[in-house]
């Protein structure tokens, strides 16, 4: 089978248990008289304890796709495997069961806003039949590994949207899910409210081993918490890989439109011919990379925009630099540059290389 | 005013009260039911049945179709059937009920329908059924909207109440048909239509009052 095959040619997929499986996912909805296929033979394999993050532009089928997992839409053909269960073939109290070890959280939140914090936390245990008094205290300890154990007692229009993001964190923990959903989890809330969810979200992996599926359309949310990545464009994953190598050599035009620093800027179709986008790893970032490069190629460049991130734990950075037109100076900056080992990519070359076919499914 | 007046016009208070109060209670008894039924069996709802929904359906626009003074003609037979008699407060609570459930039904429905859809995907997606999902998660998240249909149902309710004092029933309703109308006391009529417009402020008041002390979201 093909997905085997994968799964050993692959040393990062063989050594983790596989949690998730989707196999040749393909979902069609009819809202008219035509059909629209939002996922098209989409496979993907998630192993236990990864923080996996599925980035595309709205409306690349990325929702969809995370809401055939629990199957909230239920796929129009594949097959769904969580921890060895196909979940399409489940009947409808065993999907019900399935799904209290899928936690959920959402971009609005989505808490009863009739019901206070604890007893918003409180609801799963209730359906599952939890007695009064062991719920109580699980409801104690969740808001505690959130830190909101203060506003058991508030109601969701009381808090902020950051606090409510914990709270359907705390909720969704509840009836102890291996796996959490997290369907554009960061995209209402501001940026330093963004980073402390994500770290809250890695603490949870780290501290309970949960595996986290993270649907995005912000980079910066892969780079801070995911090891892996799938990139869709068009309801298909077009590039996946380490989140370290999609982000230093980015392969699908999808990808380099995500990641690249500015939109005006980056390397589109439209790009200027003399830019060169560098991207640097570990050590290098704090280099003085540019006034050496000046001073060794005897040529002026000018930073068109630079940034640098902490990805994983290591610094990265990127930055998109203009050359001369002097064909010679080009090359001695190249050279320069394959000399040092920095990974750069070439605007010129970067327009007309065409997606390539990475996808494995 | 004369004692007598007085007292006649405090006993049509007391038996519109009743005829509205208890007409609304049993009226909500049916038309929640119902009003759950049409939501949940709906083709976007949680359960979605096209059989049953455009059964109940057809049953609640036909009854709500039919103006209340014919309905309430109509039905005299079911009426004497069910309290064994046509005339008085007590037989007006019948046709009340049959006029009123299929309102409340459609008012039920509406509010339910106000529910954020994304409150029920998440109730889905932590393995809720349907019954836990209607009775822990729509209704209670409905309830504001459900008080505030109760208010609108129980002035609509007395709206129907008074007009069955054309026909035997009791209330105020009754006093203004029979001294205002047929005896020409225009003061009496006036006095019931005063006393209509207040009690119709405190029911919708008093719902309002009582959302806004409970709804969690205005806090």
């Amino acid at each position: 089978m093909r997905y085997q095959q994968l799964a050993t040619d692959r040393p990062q997929f063989r050594k983790a248990r596989l949690v998730i499986e989707l196999r040749h996912i393909e979902k069609t909805f009819r809202p008219g008289k035509e059909t629209v296929t939002a996922v098209k033979d989409v496979s993907l394999v998630i192993g236990d304890g990864e923080i996996f993050g599925i980035i595309g532009f709205s409306g690349a089928g990325k929702s969809t796709l995370v809401r055939c997992i629990n199957l909230l839409e239920r796929p129009t053909s594949g097959e769904v495997i969580i921890d060895g269960t196909d979940l399409t073939k489940l009947s409808a109290k065993e999907l019900r069961a399935a799904r209290k070890r899928i936690g959920m959280i959402f971009q609005q939140f989505n808490l009863f806003s009739q019901r206070s914090v604890a007893a918003n936390v409180r609801y799963p245990l209730e359906i599952e039949g939890t007695p009064k008094a062991e719920a109580a205290r699980r409801v104690t300890e969740l808001l505690r590994l959130v830190e909101l154990e203060d506003k058991a007692d508030a109601y969701p229009a009381q808090l902020s949207g950051g606090q409510k993001q914990r709270v359907a964190i705390a909720r969704a923990l509840a009836s102890n899910p291996s796996i959490i959903l997290c369907d554009e989890a960061t995209s209402a809330l501001d940026p330093l409210t963004t980073h402390s969810i994500l770290e809250l979200l890695r603490k949870l992996n780290q501290q309970l081993g949960v595996t986290i599926v993270v649907i995005t359309h912000e980079m910066r949310v892969i780079e801070q918490i995911c090891s892996k990545v799938a990139v869709m464009s068009d309801g298909q994953v077009v590039e996946r890989g380490s989140v370290r190598d999609v982000f230093l050599r980015p392969q699908s035009e999808t990808a380099r439109r995500l990641i690249h620093p500015t939109p005006q800027t980056g390397l589109s179709a439209a790009a200027p011919v003399n830019t060169l986008r560098l991207a640097f790893t570990g050590e290098e970032s704090g280099a003085p990379v540019i006034s050496d490069l000046t001073v060794q190629c005897n040529a002026m460049v000018s930073i068109l925009s630079a940034n640098t991130e902490n990805i994983g734990g290591r610094p990265f950075g990127q930055m998109l630099i203009e050359m001369p037109d002097d064909k010679a100076a080009q090359r001695r900056i190249c050279d320069y540059l394959d000399a040092r080992g920095i990974v750069y990519e070439r605007g010129d070359e970067g327009s007309d290389r065409m997606p390539s076919p990475v996808d494995e499914a | 005013m004369s004692p007598e007046l007085a007292n006649l016009i405090l006993t049509g208070v007391g038996e519109t009260l009743y005829m509205v109060i208890v007409s609304t209670l049993v009226a909500y008894l049916l038309g929640v039911p119902l009003g759950v039924i049409l939501y949940v069996t709906d083709s976007k709802g949680i359960h979605p049945n096209r059989l049953v929904n455009l059964t109940v359906g057809i049953v609640v626009n036909v009854l709500r179709s039919i103006p209340f003074l014919i309905l309430l003609v109509m039905i005299l037979p079911f009426t004497r059937l069910v309290v064994g008699t046509t005339i008085g407060s007590t037989a007006t609570i019948v046709p009340l009920v049959v006029a009123a459930a299929p309102y409340v039904a459609r008012m039920v429905e509406s509010s339910l329908k106000e529910v954020d859809a994304g409150v029920l995907e998440a109730a889905r997606a932590m393995g809720s059924s349907v019954l836990q999902m209607i009775v822990r998660v729509v209704l209670p998240e409905a309830r504001p909207s459900l008080l505030l249909g109760a208010a609108i149902s129980l002035a609509t309710i007395l709206g129907y109440s008074a007009m069955a004092g054309f026909v035997g029933g009791g209330g105020l309703g009754a006093i203004a048909v029979n001294y205002g109308y047929y005896r020409y006391q225009l003061d009496v009529m006036l006095i019931t239509v005063v006393l209509l417009v207040i009690i119709v402020q405190i029911f919708q008041e008093g719902g309002l009052a009582l959302v806004r002390k409970t709804d969690k979201r205005l806090r």
